[in-house]
Formats: C-alpha cells, sequence, structure tokens
C-alpha cells in the first residue's frame, strides 16, 4: 500500500483538490479512495487499463459525491477505465499532463468552460446548457468533441 | 467501432458524469445490452481521466501517509479465522490436521506459482501490483473454500477402508455436492508401478456408472490426495471407491475395489 501511496496519492489528492478545492475534503476523499481499493483491489482489472487513469475517475467521481454531499452513485468495480496509454512512470506522467494542458489551452474558451462544469464541478449537462446559456445541443457536442481532442493527442 | 450515433454524445456526457439523470437511466438500459457502446464508454473514461490529469501537481500533505498506512493496518485483508470454528469431529480425527497442513502447503505453493508468473507480468506492464492483490485474494478464497470444506456441517465425509488390522490403507472423502466440490485424502497405500495409477469414484446416487473424480499416486509414506476433481455440481453421492487402473487413469473401474466408503 505504501507504494501504491507513493505512486499515485499526488494525483488523487490533486483531482480530489481540484474538484472540492479544500485540503482537508480532498485529504479525505483520497484516504477513502485507497481505503477502497485496499479493501476490494480486485476492483481494479489491471487487464483493461492503467492504475493511474482509473484513480484518476474513481477520485474525481468520489470527490464529486463528497461536493454534493450524497452517498457514492456507483461501486468502484462497476468503473471500468480504457487508457492504451502508460501513466505509470513520473516521466511519461509528466509528458500526458503537459500534452493535456496543451490541448485544454487550445480549445475554445466556452468548450473547455463546457468540459470542466461538467467534469470537475459536477454539473449535469443540462445544469452547464443553463449556467453558459447555450442549447443543450451544443453543450453536448462541446463535451463530446472536447474528450475526442483529448484522444486525439495522446493517440 | 459500431457506437450506436444516436448515443454518441450521451456516451462522451456520461463519461464525463454529467448525463442528466433521465438520459443516463435510458442510456444505462442501452449499455446493458450493447457491448459496442460499453467500450466506446470506457475508452471515454480514458478521456475523461485525462482530463483529471489537468490538474495534477499538488501533493498530499505528508501526514497523509501515516494516517492511510495505519488505517490499512488497523483494518486486515478480509480473512475469517474459520478454525476457530471447528467442529468436533474435526478435533478427534488427526488426518484433519495433516490435510490441513497439506491445504496450507498447496495454497503456499500456488501462491508462489502464482507470485512468479507475475513477476514476469510486473516486468511487462510495471502495473501488476494490484492485480496481484487480486490474484492473491482469489488463492484465500479458494483456501477458505477448503478450509469451509473441512469444518462445515453441510458437507457430506465418507470414510474409506479396507476394515483389516493396521497399518491398512484408509481414505476420507469430504464431499460438497452443493458446489461439486470434493477433497479426498488416503493413507497406507500400497506402492505402484509407474504404468498404473490409482483412481478415484463417485457412485451416483441416481445408480448411473461410477463417475472418475480424478488420479493420484501415494507420496513414498503412502500418503495421496484429490481436490476438486471435474464434477458437475449437484451430482448426488452414494459412495465413494478406489481402484487400481493403467495409467493414465480409465473411464471405467476395474474391479477390485481397493477402498469403497458409502455416505455417513
Amino acid at each position: 500500500m505504501a507504494g501504491l501511496y507513493d505512486r499515485y496519492s499526488s494525483i488523487v489528492y490533486s483531482v480530489a483538490l481540484r474538484v472540492l478545492g479544500d485540503t482537508g475534503r480532498a485529504e479525505d476523499v483520497m484516504q477513502e479512495v485507497f481505503m477502497q481499493l485496499w479493501r476490494n483491489p480486485a476492483a481494479f482489472d489491471a487487464n483493461r487499463g492503467s492504475l493511474a487513469a482509473w484513480l484518476a475517475v474513481i477520485a474525481r467521481n468520489r470527490a464529486i459525491d463528497a461536493l454534493r454531499k450524497r452517498r457514492p452513485e456507483s461501486n468502484i468495480e462497476d468503473v471500468v477505465v480504457a487508457a492504451d496509454l502508460d501513466l505509470e512512470s513520473d516521466a511519461a506522467r509528466k509528458i500526458a499532463i503537459e500534452k493535456v494542458r496543451g490541448v485544454l489551452g487550445g480549445m475554445p474558451p466556452e468548450q473547455r468552460r463546457a468540459i470542466e462544469l461538467a467534469f470537475f464541478e459536477g454539473l449535469t449537462h443540462t445544469e452547464v446548457a443553463a449556467k453558459l446559456g447555450e442549447p443543450l445541443g451544443t453543450v453536448k457536442t462541446r463535451i463530446r468533441s472536447a474528450l475526442q481532442a483529448l484522444r486525439k493527442v495522446m493517440a | 467501432m459500431a457506437v450506436h450515433e444516436q448515443f454518441a454524445d450521451d456516451l462522451a456526457i456520461y463519461a464525463a458524469g454529467s448525463l442528466a439523470a433521465q438520459e443516463a437511466a435510458t442510456l444505462e438500459q442501452h449499455l446493458e445490452t450493447c457491448p459496442d457502446c460499453r467500450r466506446e464508454l470506457e475508452a471515454l473514461r480514458g478521456d475523461a481521466a485525462l482530463l483529471a490529469l489537468s490538474a495534477a501537481g499538488p501533493a498530499p500533505p505528508a501526514r497523509s501517509r501515516e494516517k492511510l498506512l495505519s488505517a490499512v493496518k488497523k483494518e486486515p485483508r478480509r480473512q475469517r479465522m474459520v478454525l476457530y470454528h471447528a467442529r468436533p469431529w474435526w478435533a478427534v480425527a488427526p488426518v484433519a490436521a495433516s490435510l490441513a497442513l497439506a491445504i496450507f502447503g498447496l495454497f503456499l505453493w500456488r501462491e508462489n506459482r502464482n507470485l512468479r508468473e507475475q513477476q514476469a507480468e510486473m516486468q511487462q506492464k510495471q502495473q501488476s501490483l494490484v492485480a496481484e492483490l487480486a490474484k492473491t485474494q482469489h488463492e484465500s478464497e479458494q483456501a477458505r473454500e477448503m478450509l469451509f470444506m473441512l469444518t462445515s456441517p453441510e458437507v457430506q465425509k465418507v470414510s474409506l477402508s479396507t476394515n483389516k488390522n493396521a497399518p491398512q490403507p484408509a481414505g476420507k472423502a469430504m464431499y460438497l455436492r452443493t458446489k461439486g466440490h470434493l477433497l479426498f485424502m488416503a493413507s497406507n497405500l500400497a506402492p505402484l508401478p509407474n504404468s498404473k495409477t490409482y483412481e478415484l469414484w463417485l457412485m451416483p446416487m441416481s445408480g448411473a456408472a461410477p463417475m472418475p473424480a480424478g488420479t493420484f499416486m501415494p507420496d513414498e509414506k503412502g500418503g495421496a490426495m484429490v481436490m476438486n476433481p471435474p464434477i458437475p455440481p449437484g451430482t448426488q453421492a452414494k459412495a465413494f471407491a478406489v481402484t487400481v487402473e493403467d495409467a493414465p487413469g480409465s473411464e471405467k473401474p476395474t474391479m477390485p475395489m481397493v477402498l469403497m466408503g458409502a455416505g455417513e
């Protein structure tokens, strides 16, 4: 567990902190994510993708649950993340982070805002549309093409 | 990939964790029957993970490492001390102690083999730490099932012997019909030439032909064990028997029976 913590705690913590904006609560979420993995290591399917990517998604989901003060919506073993990329070494991860930030920086601001409201603030797509004063269809397309852009740059 | 175009936007929004409840319910229903869309969802979650990475940077406070490790220490992995619930028959059966040792040995051997395989895998993928934990958990699950076999009152226990003076060949079969689990252990078996093998048989309650339940050779002390031969779950057993067959084993028992025993 110490090895896992040393390697992945920063990712889990950063994601939770980005969502919650509070170091104490982010620490609690991180603790919970690692304890869940400890209790149920089979929840992560190593054949399907990278542990870093899986932990990042689980951390985001748990942080949103904490933000909304609701019970966890999904079991961690139901969340399968297929990521065909190497995020396990520090060097590879740094390169990936830079690429991702490059893609986000190059996006039209309204598109970036839509995907960030959805992912990091946990708004539903209808809430995003209302907040940005844009049609639902436009918001949906923006979120989808934002994810597509991320995939393309890592391919 | 043949993703259904009408779900393409919703899949992406669902992967980002942002699809409103009503649409999410419709999509989840579709996902149950559409492997292509499920695969795309998993890939989209990978894309969302990249988005999550954009937040990377801050490190957690130093104290949280200790906090986690001490929480982990307080919460050992799911392990049940089954042995403490042992039934009386267990206490008086000397064979059971060696059986438990044998199972433990087998467990260690399997775990060891497992770890060696996974070491190679780790070099390839550098991420099998968690897979290793999962597999170890699986092995301990198996060991726990075997301990359950030794201690549960549901398990049918059959003693096999020739009723002669000691030391005579003797065997014990433990059979859990509902799961098709069978554990058989024998002692004082005569050595066999390499061209021969002992074979265990399950005599079905239905009166059908005896079913082969595994072949085995005794060790130098005449001991042997058969664990979980392929038996269809639900098969009702009237009796168990052991015969000597030509290696590598037979589909029909050859008389005479070396050991035989009916259910208690």
